[in-house]
């Protein structure tokens, strides 16, 4: 019984916080490589630890590598691990959106995935 | 308040890291959006403060000469500590159960400790590669001679290597998760060959010469992340459980080149998966001979495998020296 516990005890210490101590990126809306019909006003990405938001950012380019999102990444008041960013108007095309994020353990990490708009 | 303060503190020292350190990324085998998880078979390319403990190995071995066939168990752990960012020191151990021994009985004990330093020369965010060297020393005498452990030295100096897919072009966005890892090692004695000197059935000395072949030693890993996958190609929308895992294939390769053993080549092919979780990673493998010389039958090895430096990222965590 007893093994039991400590075995629950260490399965729910693994995934109470999703991979590593880093922060990456755990899902996103859009979805990561997604293909959406209806353009999106902002994008919002999950990390897998609570960031620190002043030295997280996201950032969002069309295929010309020109800046779509309005320029400001703010945190997600309900979730210390989110992130959003508000887009100008959008059309179709695909659009890239880079991440680079500061976990609270002082980790930084940074990535990208891209999505497209397909009305 | 106590806790917008709190947060104020770390902010400061937060901005101080950035600044001062940009040597974040190499903790446990990041390389820019790369996270290499830890071999089961062969060694890791980076250097890490990490705890494998345990390592269970099990398989039977074949007859080898008077060496009768036999199940062997080790139960090995191996601790890595940084000394600085990108040099550090891992200490290994094992414990073995033979199942007959070469006498005959069931045997078990200690293998010689080793020690091994390594140093990460390269690493590349933007290929997600890595190289390092490292230099490891196995202490003879330091085992118990009846499961195998031997009475002298043996130095191991290798090349790693760690390559991530990320940089492929789009059209090959489905192959970016993919990953491998190296090593190519020589194991050299310090001593050509153990004499034992016995005596005959007529009384007369009789002198025994084991020779001990230097040996190439290589090996790769080639795993398929699917954190990558969902996180930087496409969310393909896998539970919680299954996104954190990555299969993989390990070659293990010995090349004895010299001292009456060149060409005898031995070696395993070890299909498994590796969970990495937040705190530790857990890992099994098949180990399935590549020949006869090798073995007939099919082993395992298990792993639970600690990420030090996220366990306790201020203290043990860190390196003795320099920045993070």
């Amino acid at each position: 019984m007893k093994g039991a516990r400590l075995l629950l005890a260490i399965w729910a210490l693994a995934v109470a916080g999703p991979a590593w101590g880093h922060a990456f990126l755990e899902r996103a809306e859009p979805r990561v490589g997604s293909t959406v019909k209806a353009a999106p006003t902002q994008v919002r990405a999950w990390f897998t630890q609570n960031l620190e938001p002043a030295f997280s950012t996201l950032e969002v380019v069309n295929e010309r590598g020109e800046r779509v999102d309005q320029g400001v990444t703010r945190p997600d008041p309900g979730n210390p691990a989110a992130l959003q960013i508000a887009l100008k108007p959008v059309g179709a095309g695909t659009y890239q959106v880079k991440w680079r994020v500061l976990s609270v353990d002082t980790h930084v990490t940074e990535g990208d995935f891209t999505f497209k708009v397909h009305p | 308040m106590r806790r917008i303060l709190a947060r104020a503190v770390l902010s400061v020292g937060t901005v101080a890291l950035v600044l001062t350190a940009a040597a974040s990324a190499h903790a446990h085998g990041l390389a820019g959006k790369r996270f290499f998880p830890s071999t089961l078979t062969i060694d890791d390319p980076f250097v890490a403060d990490e705890l494998s403990l345990p390592t269970v190995f099990h398989i039977k071995e074949p007859r080898d000469g008077e060496t009768p066939a036999r199940q062997n168990t080790t139960v090995s752990g191996e601790f890595s500590k940084r000394i600085l960012p990108n040099l550090g020191l891992t200490f290994g151990g094992d414990w073995t159960l033979l199942d007959p021994a070469a006498n005959g009985k069931t045997e078990s004990g200690f293998g010689n400790l080793e020690l091994t330093l390594k140093y990460q020369f390269f690493t590349s965010a933007e290929h997600e590669t890595i190289f390092s060297v490292a230099f490891g020393w196995e202490a003879g005498g330091t085992g118990r001679a009846k499961i195998g452990a031997e009475s002298f030295d043996v130095f191991k100096p290798a090349l790693l290597f760690g390559k991530g897919f990320g940089d492929l072009p789009k059209a090959l966005a489905w192959l970016k998760p993919l990953a491998v890892t190296g090593i190519v090692e020589g194991v050299l004695p310090s001593r050509s060959g153990n004499k034992t000197f016995m005596l005959n059935d007529d009384g007369d000395l009789e002198i025994e010469v084991e020779k001990n072949p230097n040996v190439f030693h290589w090996g790769f890993a080639v795993m398929y992340s699917l954190p990558y996958l969902q996180a930087f190609v496409k969310d393909i929308g896998l539970p919680v459980i299954l996104n954190r895992l990555i299969p993989l294939v390990e070659i293990d390769i010995n090349n004895p080149l010299d001292r009456g053993f060149a060409g005898k080549t031995t070696g395993t092919v070890n299909p498994g998966i590796i969970w990495a979780g937040k705190y530790f990673q857990l890992g099994l493998e098949a180990v399935i001979p590549i020949n006869e010389r090798t073995g007939k039958n099919v082993g395992f090895r298990a792993q639970i495998h600690f990420f030090l430096d996220d366990i306790f990222p201020n203290t043990v965590g860190r390196p003795l020296f320099g920045s993070r």
